[in-house]
């Protein structure tokens, strides 16, 4: 008999079916809120404390006009500053890995921005620019700019050496240098910032309208917060998560159609 | 129409006093343990690097010269693959490079014939292996037809029997190109199998510590290794490389 010996098999790996993955998260969220309504017609908690989630279902039908007319001023706000957040982040971004001096300069002045509380800018935005979608705009944007600035300096400045001796030997001028190389190999970095800048972007005009605005989902919440509308200031929550989670899977889906040259993504 | 350069000492002293003239179409090996310069010496030769002094001739024309006219190419230890190119795209990389669109994507194929990967031009970097991925960098090296190729230990990172089997290919590539090969290695054996001849530098700094003409018939056969012939060329090798690491 020999010192080792190997009659062996090895299974390979089972996946939990389509139908498990997704039907475990929702008996998951289905009790949760069981339980929840439960208690409340149990303990007999009044509807100005917490809502019921049936009640809150309820008003939700009941007020969806009043619901939809501020998202749309929010959805308008959070993409605007989104969109300009982002872009300024990018072009700085790329101004920063060409030319040094420029980010020794700006990159200070872009961390002080970003360590005075978004609350406190607030205000004073809305002091310089008035009421309308502007200031919102404006505290959106900066909100998201700060995530992206960082990783995409980082995304373009992750180059293997090899890469940049390969164009430095094909005579690659600077503008192909960015991109050819830079900006596609920056792209996994931008696109993590992006998911984390939905959601603040989100947060950005929802705080910025508490300030000061006459509509709005941030708008809504302060007013049924003072008229003890539990019920709408729920909704409002609930429509305000799925703003951030729409936008949040909408660039989960340009992700994958932009990057598709990776194996299945890694799972986070 | 080679190479030829002599360097001098500069202050780090990474290469003192090479001097090395290589003929056209001649298959070179660079053998020397790390550190003693030899891909630093290919990035002389491929103006990624500037000497301190000294003068360096590639292909009748200082390197900035010859690099902007494209008459090497550069194959890296590792295949430097973009990966959000398909080994045809990543061919055509150099071309794009130089806006030279002249029947590129036929001169792509013919190369990802040559390399024998005429069905994966479709394939991304992280769907084709080590020694496939290679393959696509030495084309990509190849397609603006270079009258030389500088290989950086191209093979270092390969498994034995893909190494092996990429240096009867390399030979097939060269024999088919008749391409000027200067190629870095830190292993014997794999410098005599390609080479005519195999320089062997030593540390500290890198100079050339032996200049050694392989006497091995052309075309190279794998059976060859188990030769006398073979150890007697490895053997002088390792005298050099082994009375470079012995401690002073």
């Amino acid at each position: 008999m020999g010192a080792v010996q190997v009659a062996a098999r090895v299974a390979p790996t089972r996946r939990a079916s389509p139908t498990t993955r997704l039907l475990v998260p929702a008996l998951g969220i289905l009790g949760v809120l069981s339980y929840w309504e439960l208690h409340i017609r149990f303990f007999k908690v009044p509807a100005y404390l917490v809502p019921a989630p049936s009640l809150i279902a309820q008003t939700f039908v009941e007020e969806w006009p009043t619901l939809q007319r501020n998202l749309g001023a929010t959805v308008i706000e959070a993409a605007g500053g989104f969109f300009i957040g982002n872009a300024v982040a990018i072009l700085l971004a790329t101004l920063f890995v060409h030319n040094k001096t420029m980010e020794r300069t700006l990159f200070p002045i872009a961390v002080a921005v970003r360590t005075v509380p978004i609350i406190a800018i607030a205000p004073i935005l809305v002091l310089l620019l008035g009421n309308g979608y502007a200031p919102k705009i404006v505290i959106a944007a900066l909100i998201s700019f700060f995530p992206t600035l960082v990783n995409m300096v980082r995304g373009l400045e992750a180059v293997e050496a090899s890469a940049l001796e390969l164009m430095r030997v094909l005579s690659a001028t600077r503008r192909q240098i960015l991109f050819k190389l830079r900006l596609p190999s920056s792209l996994p970095f931008l696109f993590a910032a992006l998911k984390i800048s939905t959601a603040s972007s989100v947060i950005g005009a929802i705080v910025a309208e508490w300030i000061g605005a006459d509509t709005g989902l941030g708008y809504l919440i302060v007013v049924s917060t003072f008229e003890f509308r539990t019920g709408l200031l729920y909704a409002t929550t609930a429509v305000a998560s799925f703003l951030a989670l729409g936008l949040f899977l909408a660039i989960v889906v340009l992700e994958r159609l932009v990057i598709r040259w990776q194996p299945e993504a890694p799972k986070r | 129409m080679g190479i030829t350069f002599s360097t001098s000492s500069g202050p780090l002293r990474a290469l003192d006093g090479v001097s090395l003239a290589i003929r056209p179409g001649e298959f070179v090996s660079l053998l020397g343990p790390s550190g003693c310069g030899k891909s630093t010496l290919l990035r002389l030769v491929a103006d990624i690097l500037a000497p301190t002094d000294g003068m360096i001739s590639v292909a009748g024309d200082v390197p900035a010269s010859a690099r902007r006219r494209r008459a090497f190419g550069f194959v890296f230890q590792d295949a430097t693959l973009l990966a959000w190119r398909d080994a045809e795209r990543n061919i055509l990389l150099p071309l794009e490079i130089a806006s030279d669109t002249h029947n590129a994507r036929q001169r792509a194929q013919r190369l990802l014939e040559l390399v024998g990967l005429a069905q994966f031009g479709g394939a991304y970097p992280w769907q084709l292996s080590g020694g496939m991925r290679q393959r696509v960098a030495i084309a990509r090296a190849l397609i603006t037809e270079p009258q030389i190729l500088l290989m950086d230990e191209p093979f270092g990172a390969l498994d034995e029997i893909t190494r092996e089997y990429m240096n009867l290919e390399l030979l097939r590539i060269w024999e088919a190109t008749r391409t000027t090969i200067l190629f870095v290695t830190h292993s014997s054996p794999e410098a005599v199998f390609l080479s005519d001849r195999v320089v062997v530098m030593g540390t500290n700094p890198g100079r050339v510590k032996l200049d050694l003409r392989v006497e091995l018939s052309r075309p190279r056969d794998p059976a060859m290794k188990e030769t006398v012939e073979f150890a007697r060329h490895t053997a002088a090798l390792r005298r050099a490389l082994v009375g470079e690491t012995r401690p002073a």
